[in-house]
């Protein structure tokens, strides 16, 4: 699966969609075929105030606990109920229904990288 | 399999295995009358129905039992090469010694001037921990590893508190065991993790940088680390910490590998703790309790729980007269049957045998190491010590897993390697042989490891579908963990 080229990536493996002030942020393809079958999501609730860089949830997959940090700083406007239920759309799809929270971006996002940058930049990782 | 029907692959839960009215005993009629419990019990304390309880028989219970012992493997049974657990066998000498009277019906409330062979006892193991350690003293309270992490940090902070200072920042590498980061936080700090070198060690320049901030309070770090290697800089670590007026926590889980031979205390090590249950042969897990005495240098003597044995002239007593401690972090004196089971292994084997153990150990995974080179891929290569830590990548392409490994591995009778961790290393399958066997059962077992390897090259779907002679076949981790089914319920009728 390609990473889309309308979103802004992390080191650590987490996408951005700005549309707005409002941020959509999940993980990427990369990150969830290395988690493998995601068990349980932590969500932060919305109204809290998350730092760029900070922990933003957690992700539990059968093999291990995962940190999810923000991309952007702000105020959660929205996470996703659906991943109650269905924690394995994060797994089938990572860029869409499988998307984690909205944040009411603060500042633009310094230090990211674009669909072609995130993919140099696994190249380089596997490595 | 063959033998798929038989009566053990078939054993219920002993909740189907009921029958009303079937008991155990059958009592003699009552000599006087009975009483109505509404009106001898107060109404707050009467439970409305009686508990879902399975109404079998003595030889049902024993025989139900008996069988889902069978289901088990242990180390009685044969290799065990859970990476990082040390599952070493738990020689009998020590459950002998235990269950002398003498020892095991001690009441921990009796008088000292009563117990002063348990006391000798507690202060003997504080005196061989520190001999094999190198470290001022032992504190012998926390009933495990991850308790003792717990009991070392805190006594991080109270001397930290001490000083005046709040230093909120732990640093901890990302190979390291998580219970690392969980006993941090549990002790009010602030996890910062260091990425490790391309070697899998630790990377000094990080933990350098970070260290300006001042505000580090240690950083925790095991050695030998998870990847099994030695790490080559700590004790230049230890001295850029203290620098800068921060401690050195050592997890202390893998010091099997060097016991006799290296000392944390002449690293620059400030805590560690000793897992009794790992490198001092007490039994783990289910046969456990564990037990994980955690020893100090002097920086941190005078934060030590209370009590502690001491020793004037022939005779020792338990002091409370410690006015900085942290207390208590354990009912009594910690976990005493196995400080008794760790003794024996100790006075049992000697300094000089307590070495050879070590070197046992190495040379062990070293072993493996070599026989499974060419068929498994090792993604840090520097030199192993007590364990090895390949990975899957090389039976990727065939689309197998550490999993399926691991469950085909189950087939060939052996209890499987730790899988996915250390973290940084991608389909991890660890593998800790111990000094335990000897180099038929190594052999065996890189016979079977080598066998499956070929089985991935040539039919991958068999590894896939594994494990096949086990009592149950491959279960759904997955579904276990999203739609978990914690409590039995009868089935309505």
């Amino acid at each position: 699966m390609a990473n889309p080229s309308d979103r802004l990536y992390t080191k650590s493996h987490e996408w951005v969609q700005l549309a707005g002030g409002e941020a959509t942020v999940g993980i990427t393809q990369y990150a969830q075929e290395q988690l493998g079958d995601v068990v349980f999501v932590e969500l932060p609730a919305a109204g809290k105030q998350v730092a760029a860089g900070g922990v933003l949830g957690n992700i539990e997959s059968v093999k291990a606990v995962s940190e999810v940090f923000a991309p952007v700083g702000g105020e959660v406007v929205a996470a996703n109920g659906e991943l109650e239920a269905h924690p394995e759309l994060v797994n089938q799809d990572p860029y869409g229904k499988g998307w984690l929270v909205r944040v009411k971006a603060t500042g633009a996002p310094a230090g990211l990288m674009d669909a072609a940058a995130y993919e140099k930049f696994l190249a380089e990782e596997s490595h | 399999m063959s033998d798929k029907t038989s009566l053990r692959q078939r054993e219920g839960l002993i909740f189907e295995r009921s029958s009303p009215g079937r008991v155990g005993y059958q009592l003699p009629p009552l000599e006087v009358p009975p009483a109505d419990p509404a009106k001898t019990i107060p109404a707050g304390l009467l439970r409305g129905e009686i508990a879902d309880l399975p109404e079998v028989s003595e030889v049902d219970v024993v025989r139900h039992f008996t069988r889902l012992s069978k289901w088990n493997y242990s180390v009685d049974e044969g290799l065990y090469p859970l990476g990082s657990c040390t599952m070493k066998y738990n020689p009998r000498i020590n459950e002998e010694v235990a269950r002398l009277a003498g020892l095991a019906q001690l009441h921990p409330l009796q008088p000292e001037d009563q117990v002063q062979g348990a006391l000798a006892l507690m202060w003997e193991l504080e005196q061989a921990l520190i001999a094999v350690t190198g470290m001022a003293r032992v504190t012998l309270q926390p009933a495990a590893g991850a308790h003792g992490e717990l009991t070392g940090m805190l006594m991080i902070r109270k001397a930290l508190a001490d000083r005046g200072e709040k230093r909120r920042v732990v640093l901890i590498p990302d190979s390291a065991h998580g219970t690392n980061p969980a006993s941090a936080v549990f002790a009010g700090f602030e996890v910062v993790e260091i990425a490790s070198t391309a070697e899998g060690t630790l990377d000094l320049a990080a933990v350098g940088k970070r260290l300006e901030g001042g505000d580090v309070a240690a950083l925790m770090v095991t050695v030998p680390n998870t990847l099994g290697v030695f790490e080559p800089e700590i004790v230049k670590a230890a001295r850029m910490l203290h620098e800068r007026g921060a401690f050195l926590y050592m997890d202390g889980a893998n010091l099997n590998a060097f016991v006799g031979i290296a000392q944390p205390g002449k690293m620059g090590v400030d805590a560690l703790h000793i897992n009794l249950h790992k490198t001092f042969s007490t039994p783990h897990g289910g046969g456990g309790p564990g037990a994980g005495p955690v020893a100090v240098s002097d920086s941190l003597v005078p934060y030590l729980c209370v009590p502690t044995v001491e020793k004037a002239g022939s005779r020792f007593t338990l002091s409370y007269d410690r006015p900085k401690s942290i207390g208590k972090v354990r009912g009594f004196y910690g976990n005493f049957g196995m400080l008794v089971r760790a003794l024996a292994y100790i006075r049992s084997l000697g300094r000089d045998g307590l070495k050879l153990m070590a070197e046992g150990a190495v040379l062990n995974a070293n072993y493996i190491r070599k026989g499974l080179e060419a068929d498994y891929h090792l993604q840090y290569t520097g030199p192993s010590l007590h364990e090895v830590v390949f990975d899957d990548s090389l039976q990727a392409a065939s689309g197998v897993k550490n999993v399926d490994i691991a469950k085909r591995l189950l087939d060939y009778g052996f209890h499987p390697p730790t899988m996915s961790f250390p973290l940084i290393v991608h389909g991890a399958l660890m593998i800790e042989p111990t000094e335990s066997d000897g180099i038929d059962e190594l052999d065996a077992f890189i016979a079977a490891m080598k066998a499956i390897a070929r089985e991935v090259r040539e039919s991958p779907d068999l590894v896939k579908g594994a494990p096949y002679g086990t009592p149950v076949r491959r279960l759904d981790e997955v579904r276990a963990a999203r739609q978990p089914v914690l409590r039995w319920q009868a089935r309505k009728a």
